[in-house]
């Protein structure tokens, strides 16, 4: 068992004979990935990778009943994409591209929201189910099978998170990247629900960061319907405020979103919050074995 | 990015939101002739300058007559105007704007903003103009008004008339200000604001709505549509080393510690000042080198982190995923032979092929630089050669 994405899962990329897209999608392949094909205006009819390649997302959910799209389109035209591929059917739709103006997004997370499908990120690392899937960016190889879910907003911390897991002796069973920017697509909230009802999944790992407040609403969601236990950790601590620390979305507005709310409102939610990056893994390892 | 309140008032008039007539200068000598130009009995004279709280810290004044703006004018035109927003370092003030004073009835509060738990723009009135929203919403949060604004239906008349509810505004007034708001939502959508703040709105004597100050930033991530607002970013208002990191895609922000941190990722970075500061050391910055580091990227990150004298010591903390770790470290020592790093430099490299990382680094038995296990004994080492 796993969340959102299975060996048997099939998966378009857009943005497929682009350079990150072809570099990534090949990644993916070697990983075991079932990509079905690709989509690229234009490049409809030719092969790509040993795939075939189509003028647009219907035309490639016909041909080949793909279910889950990767895309890797630029800014200015990702959310078009990802409103394509809500419109064609498509259940779950990881973006990679960062620098998405936000009122495009707006728009297509409604319109997302409107066809019944899952949106992850955008601006993130996608979706890894430990040697069996991997949609996106993050190096395969890391994520040793196991039994700890991880919904994390940044991408090397997601990595460097899951090392120390697998260090620890543990393993996980699903990794998602939820994204850093101010409008993303699936929060804490649904995917700690998924990761709840997961038979493999014995703890959640939440890697949160400061701006916003979705780290808070995922504190009251998992003290009212979280039985598993969850691990945090908090980036920022060390922020300033009114600085939009690399990820469009982690800036401290005001006195709001700050990392000592966050880490608090979690603590009330009886959450193990891991003091520093580093202790991550031990935090999971102890536990796990309170378990 | 944001832009001077001059220039806000410029796109506001743009969308027929009425403004004082004002002008703009850089030299006091021609402060009275402005005034003159402007006309009217009396003036304002307001530093540009991208701060809040600029009245307190003495960058606006109110001139009774031609010679008091002339007076001002050279008085705030170079001050270094230090504000609540500004930090103690203060901002070099190099322009001013003059504006014809009005008589004030009225003072509101307006804004428009993203709202990010709901995902929709967000409007805030409130009839405490000229005070710190901020300060509003914790002791008088009855006073405020929130209103959602579906993109999909946008800006409605209904919405005015929550709003002049809350100003307490006759139907006259309500159909006015129902038509200012329409044309600050407009601008917000049109030109991808992400921040209207509109404060004070003031009621002439003679009933008419002035935004008599205008603050506005927008999307960076929108800007390749608007080639008109890009073209208002001021480059002096901005740190100079961010800028410099800007144009080679590295995400810098400036601390005031002394411990530099070069790091690959935004989340990691955040959380690499976060340990230096764990383990009683102070970061000097946010550095993120984007998902793949390179030579180049680790070689300009060493050349910016150095251009602030504080910077006793570097930690590069890096997790090499697609890219290997060796690969990595042989930039870094590419990086080190083309910029000269007089600080002690404490590398931690996980993930793939982190042994022979640290292997390439310990071969090159260079002086200064120093290999951490973890990235608890990196940030211990880093703090400890930063105090030397």
């Amino acid at each position: 068992m796993s969340i959102l994405v299975n060996k048997n899962s099939k998966i378009i990329v857009q943005g497929f004979t682009g350079k990150e897209g072809s570099f990534h999608a090949e990644q993916c392949l070697e990983y075991g990935t079932n990509i079905v094909g690709g989509v690229t205006p234009k490049k409809g009819g030719t092969t790509h990778l040993a795939k075939p390649v189509f003028d647009s997302v219907s035309e490639a959910v016909i041909a080949t009943g793909a279910n889950v799209s990767l895309i890797f389109v630029p800014p200015a035209f990702a959310a078009e994409a990802i409103m394509e591929a809500a419109d064609a059917g498509i259940e779950i739709i990881v973006c990679i591209t960062e620098g998405i103006p936000v009122s495009d997004m707006v728009i297509a997370k409604r319109f997302v929201k409107d066809k019944g499908a899952t949106l992850i990120g955008p601006n993130c690392p996608g979706i890894i189910t430990a040697e069996e899937t991997k949609i996106g960016i993050m190096p395969g190889y890391v994520f040793k099978k196991g039994n700890v879910g991880l919904i994390s907003k940044s991408g090397t911390l997601t990595y460097e998170a899951a090392n120390q897991i697998v260090q620890a002796g543990f393993g996980i069973t699903t990794a998602v990247g939820i994204g850093g920017d101010p409008i993303i697509g699936a929060s804490y909230i649904e995917l700690l629900q998924l990761f709840e009802a997961d038979n493999e999944t014995e703890a959640i790992v939440l890697i949160g960061e400061i701006g916003g407040e979705l780290e808070i609403k995922a504190a009251e969601f998992i003290k009212e319907n979280i039985s598993k236990p969850v691990v945090a950790f908090i980036a920022g601590q060390t922020a300033p405020k009114g600085k939009r620390m690399g990820h469009a979305g982690a800036i401290i507005a005001g006195s709001k979103g700050t990392a000592q709310e966050k880490i608090v409102a979690l603590q009330n939610a009886g959450v193990t919050v891991s003091e520093t990056p580093a202790q991550i893994g031990e935090t999971v390892a102890k536990v796990l074995f309170k378990k | 990015m944001n832009i001077h309140e001059y220039q806000a008032k410029q796109i506001f008039a743009d969308f027929g939101i009425p403004v004082q007539n004002g002008k703009i200068i850089e030299n006091a000598e021609n402060a009275i002739s402005a005034a003159k130009e402007i006309g009217g009995k009396s003036w304002v004279v307001k530093a540009q300058i991208h701060a809040g709280g600029r009245g307190k810290g003495g960058g606006v004044k109110f001139a009774k007559d031609l010679e008091a703006v002339g007076k001002y004018a050279h008085e705030i035109l170079g001050m270094n105007l230090v504000t609540h927003q500004t930090g103690p370092e203060g901002k070099l003030v190099q322009k001013v704007y003059i504006v014809e004073a009005v008589d004030i009835k009225e003072e509101y509060y307006l804004s428009i903003l993203l709202d990010r738990a709901t995902e929709m723009p967000v409007i805030i009135a409130s009839a405490e103009g000229g005070m710190d929203i901020e300060k509003v919403a914790a002791e008088m949060p009855e006073k405020i008004v929130k209103i959602q604004i579906n993109p999909l239906i946008g800006f409605r008349s209904f919405h005015g008339r929550m709003i002049a509810k809350t100003f307490g505004l006759n139907a006259d007034l309500t159909k006015k200000v129902t038509n200012l708001v329409a044309s600050l939502y407009q601008i917000y959508v049109q030109k991808d604001a992400n921040m209207i703040e509109v404060n004070p709105l003031v009621l002439t004597d003679d009933d008419e709505f002035i935004a008599l100050d205008a603050k506005v930033g927008f999307d960076d991530n929108a800007m390749f549509k608007h080639k008109e607002i890009a073209a208002m970013r001021d480059f002096d208002e901005e740190e100079p080393t961010e800028l410099e990191a800007d144009k080679y895609g590295l995400s810098y922000v400036k601390l005031d510690g002394n411990v530099g941190c070069v790091v690959n990722g935004a989340g990691l970075a955040m959380s690499t000042m976060d340990i230096v500061k764990h383990e009683n050391g102070e970061p000097a910055n946010f550095l993120d080198v984007g998902g793949k580091a390179t030579a180049e990227t680790v070689a300009k990150s060493f050349e910016i982190i150095l251009k602030d004298p504080n910077v006793k010591a570097i930690f590069v903390n890096i997790f090499g995923g697609i890219v290997r770790c060796d690969r990595i470290a042989n930039g870094i020592l590419e990086a080190t032979q083309k910029i000269n790093v007089n600080v002690p430099l404490v590398i931690r490299l996980d993930g793939t092929n982190a042994k022979e990382a640290s292997e390439i680094l310990k071969k090159a038995n260079i002086q200064n630089i120093i290999t951490a296990e973890s990235m608890s004994d990196g940030a211990k080492k880093v703090v400890a050669a930063a105090r030397g």
